[in-house]
């Protein structure tokens, strides 16, 4: 299995988005760098929304996420109530 | 009154997916009197096999009122805190005169190639027959004009306080270096439209932006450069659709038809070459030209290619798909590139548009210590001899004029992997005349088109046949590239950059 990966910027908003991918995907690394944070896993990683909408306590819409995302790798599923990436191997 | 209420009702429970559906519904149909041959001359000629465009997927779904909407919203953003960088004083706030000299590179280096990306993103979505395509391809043009628009301003800001910015636009297709990106750009926008799609979207998007981007941007971020940190990561917010899109372009041009397959690989392979070449420039600026260091140019490479890289090519190998011819290669070159590229900039610094330094006794070490296998053998000698020399009111500049790689248009640095002390010449005949390459890679890339590449606009070759001016370099670096000389170039220590520096913070 490869790894998949996203970044996003360190902001207030992404804080409550990398939790919440912290609580959906136990098995991903968190890695903070300079001015962002990575989060990484083997082989599948899930955005909720719905549990980005209850860290954050209001309305979340998945495409919300493009303002904070930096980078992404592997082939991307988005649908409104979430958004995956995963290898095919 | 009835009707009006359903409808708005719907609308509110339309999905992504329905939403996207309804955007491209009658975006295309049957021509019945034109063939579409017409409608869509550059399709074939490549050799690509299409089948059926309505297999093309967007994963993201965008549809223009949300595009509308979220890009305002980056916008703002982006805006606010260049405002507040310029209120703050913020340039007072980097980390270290030097860094600024990062940013001149980056700034008249890759600024105008995003304008080349919008124009390019701009003639293709015109080009495809699928609705999809058109589609995305159009939204990537306009994101690529926004990264201008917000780096030209990022540049208005730092030219009230540094040299090196002024004449940027001027700069772009005439200085020697500059004209590595600009003729990658070039080279790409001059191919047919699949593969500026395989080589921007895919090569250089999806396989090494994140390279361009990612590490630089955060090492801005840990030099006090709010500014710089602020387009990138609102340039980048874009790439992750960008990147997307290459992937899927790529899925979709393999799963169309089989004998896609090596005409694919062939631009994968000839792409990547050519980025990586590219790619030397923000090593350098990675190992060098960064006063706080994030990471080497060798563990960003390890990481955003090997690792990423690696995993992709795994997914692709079930459409017959490899690795990039010469990964292998590049395997060996990220131990010495940066070195061999910051050595030639040194030694050039009298005709380059930004300053040129002698790493400090702590970024030696860190050198060595990033590089244990080849910085102690092959490189910090030169350094210390470059110390002893300065420190004899010698600092030294090469008086010759580099020979160019009429493929990648880099000076001949690179050195032959097997021997680092040996630089790398390849050359070949073409119709008489002889052609001078710093790889194997950019040779074949001739060799597969030679009378296209025949063509380069070489600057150097340029300035020696008169047609830059002259006759000196120096009336070159004035009337030509509109430096302005003796504050522009030459080494940072007794710059008008260093001496304003020291005038703001107070240190004689
Ligand atoms: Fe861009
Ligand atoms: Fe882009
Ligand atoms: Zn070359």
């Amino acid at each position: 299995m490869s790894k998949v990966y996203l970044a996003l910027q360190d902001n207030d908003e992404a804080r409550y988005i990398v939790e919440a991918i912290e609580e959906d995907n136990p098995e991903s690394t968190i890695i903070h760098q300079p001015a962002m944070i990575r989060i990484e896993a083997e082989g599948y990683l899930v955005v909720k929304r719905e549990t980005v909408e209850e860290k954050m306590g209001r309305d979340w819409d998945m495409q919300e996420l493009h303002l904070s995302l930096i980078t992404l790798g592997g082939n991307v599923d988005e649908d409104d109530d979430q958004l995956s990436l995963s290898w095919n191997e | 009154m009835n009707k009006n209420k359903v409808t708005t009702m719907a609308a509110k429970k339309l999905s992504l997916k329905e939403k996207y559906s309804l955007l491209t519904r009658d975006l295309d149909w049957e021509f019945s009197y034109q063939d579409r041959k017409d409608a869509f001359p550059m399709e074939e000629f490549e050799g690509i096999k299409i089948t059926d465009w309505s297999k093309w997927e967007d994963p993201f779904r965008l549809t223009m009122d949300a595009y509308w909407k979220y890009q305002a919203e980056k916008e703002k953003k982006l805006y606010a805190i260049l405002d507040a960088f310029a209120q703050n004083n913020g340039h007072l706030n980097v980390s270290d005169p030097r860094y600024v000299n990062a940013i001149k590179l980056f700034l008249t280096g890759i600024s105008p190639q995003e304008y080349q990306a919008h124009q390019g993103f701009a003639h293709i979505g015109r080009q495809y027959g699928g609705v999809g395509a058109r589609i995305a391809c159009q939204m990537q043009s306009i994101d690529e004009l926004r990264h201008v628009q917000t780096q030209v301003h990022a540049m208005s800001q730092f030219n009230k306080y540094f040299d090196g910015f002024q004449s940027w636009s001027n700069m772009q297709d005439r200085v020697w270096y500059l004209s590595v990106p600009t003729s990658f750009f070039h080279d790409a926008r001059s191919a047919g439209p699949f593969e500026f799609l395989v080589a921007i979207g895919f090569s250089f998007e999806y396989v090494l932006t994140n390279l361009l981007f990612v590490p630089f941007m955060s090492g801005a971020a840990y030099n006090g450069d709010m500014a710089t940190v602020t387009f990138g990561f609102s340039a980048q917010s874009d790439e992750a659709r960008h990147m997307t899109l290459g992937l899927e372009v790529i899925k979709f041009l393999l799963e169309q038809h089989e004998d896609n397959v090596p005409i694919v690989q062939k631009w994968i392979d000839k792409w990547f070459w050519r980025g990586t070449r590219l790619l030397t420039l923000v090593g350098m600026m990675m190992d060098y030209m960064l006063p706080n260091k994030v990471m080497s140019w060798k563990e960003a490479w390890e990481v955003y290619f090997e690792e990423a890289g690696g995993a992709l090519f795994k997914d692709l190998a079930r459409y017959g798909i490899t690795m990039p011819k010469y990964a292998a290669l590049v395997e060996k070159e990220k131990e010495h590139i940066s070195h061999q590229a910051w050595w030639t900039f040194y030694t050039h610094g009298h005709a380059t548009g930004f300053h040129t330094w002698i790493p400090t006794d702590e970024e030696l070490d860190w050198l060595s210590e990033k590089y244990p296998e080849t910085f102690d053998k092959y490189y910090r000698p030169r350094w210390e001899m470059a110390k002893k020399l300065e420190a004899e009111g010698k600092r030294f500049y090469t008086k010759a004029l580099p020979q160019l790689c009429t493929t990648c248009q880099i000076p001949m640095l690179f050195t032959e992997m097997d021997d680092p002390t040996q630089i790398a010449y390849r050359d070949t005949v073409y119709n008489g005349d002889r052609y001078h390459f710093c790889s194997d890679g950019c040779k074949d890339i001739f060799h597969d088109e030679p009378e296209k590449y025949v063509q380069s606009w070489l600057p150097v070759h340029q300035i020696l046949q008169g047609n830059c001016g002259g006759p000196g370099v120096e009336q070159v670096l004035s009337d030509y590239y509109h430096f302005n000389v003796g504050a522009d170039n030459m080494d940072m220590k007794g710059s008008p950059d260093e001496k304003r520096w020291k005038q703001w913070k107070g240190v004689a």
